[in-house]
């Protein structure tokens, strides 16, 4: 499996950063509001500037980031907190485990270390969509470039929301609440366009989340959603190599 | 004490996220679960899109399906990924004016 595209996908170390940038936007673009948000909901919350960015810097999870000061202004005992982080961030695990098999033929430890830390929903959704990247050459740039951008997004955003607060006009900031949503859409529809089972596993994978949220926390949902819709991949995707 | 707290989501974060990393040289799998794995990004999307699409204004699913319907709209016409999120935002603004 080890080897490179060498012929006529001879992109340089720069070309592939900003390739990796322009994939990144959309994600720059829905963290920036929610970071700014969280900024501003963390201080409320009694945190001070330098707790809420040593959150988005080492935790660096949204959902779960919004839960925790709730829970921390609430005054809930830090292990329930630390118990319900681990629920909801639990999903990635999945998605790493997805992302790292094919990265396994490219990438050797380290790379996929540092990747894997910085493994968010986003970043995840627009590398595994662009996952044939990995065989050209310096495609480590280009991984490494979306999960950066949207890393320091986060951080930056977090951090402005703390210093300056709301900044953005309300409404606007509501309104692209829908952003990440539109870019997961953006980036399913052109797979589902290439081969219509990608789109029934998407539909499944909604369905069971749908059923599962009714039962479960919001966290277990996404994950029994994930694998089990996944699992009908194994027939959905059997005539391709 | 926050500190703590902190340390200890980061850790329980973290760990999920690097533990594939680490361990995958070690396995092999059966082809079903390579399969298996392949599908994953698709699930994902799919679970993470829905419900939770319904509940980006809070008490009005409706803005979030429609604004869902536009990305959905524009992305089967092949524009750019941008065009799509944008016109998303713009459509749940409007929505809510």
């Amino acid at each position: 499996m080890q080897g490179y595209e060498t012929s006529e996908h001879h992109m340089s170390a720069m070309a592939m950063v900003r390739h990796g940038l322009k994939c990144g936007i959309p994600i720059i673009l829905g963290y920036l509001p929610v970071a700014i948000t969280f900024g501003v909901l963390a201080q409320q919350a009694g945190l001070s500037l330098l707790e809420l960015t040593l959150m988005s810097v080492f935790v660096y999870a949204g959902a779960s980031q919004f839960m925790g000061v709730n829970m921390i202004a609430a005054s809930v005992h830090s292990i329930e907190i630390i118990v319900a982080t681990f629920v909801l961030n639990f999903r990635h695990f999945v998605m790493s485990l997805s992302f790292m098999n094919e990265a396994r033929h490219y990438y050797g430890l380290p790379a996929r270390f540092g990747l894997s830390l910085l493994l968010t929903d986003e970043a995840f959704a627009v590398s595994a969509i662009h996952k044939d990247e990995m065989k050209k050459r310096h495609s480590v740039y280009f991984y490494t470039t979306i999960f950066l951008s949207a890393y320091l997004s986060w951080i930056i955003g977090s951090l402005l929301g703390g210093v300056v607060g709301e900044i953005m006009p309300e409404r606007l900031s509501q309104s692209m609440g829908i952003a990440l949503y539109a870019m997961f859409i953006g980036l399913l529809i052109p797979s589902v366009k290439k081969n219509i089972k990608v789109g029934y596993i998407a539909l499944i994978a909604m369905l069971i989340n749908l059923i599962a949220s009714q039962f479960m926390s919001e966290g277990w949902a996404i994950v029994v959603g994930t694998v089990l819709g996944g699992l009908t991949g194994v027939h959905f995707l059997k005539e391709r190599p | 004490m926050i500190l703590l707290i902190i340390l200890g989501m980061a850790l329980v974060t973290a760990l999920p996220r690097v533990m594939p990393a680490m361990i995958v040289d070690k396995l092999i799998f059966p082809v079903w679960v390579n399969r298996w794995l392949e599908a994953i990004p698709y699930a994902a999307l799919g679970a993470l899109i829905f419900p939770a699409i319904l509940s980006v204004k809070e008490g009005e699913p409706h803005v979030g399906l429609i604004g869902g319907l536009v990305a959905l709209f524009l992305a089967l016409f092949r524009l750019n990924i941008i065009i799509v999120v944008i016109g998303a935002i713009l459509t749940v603004y409007l929505l809510s004016l």
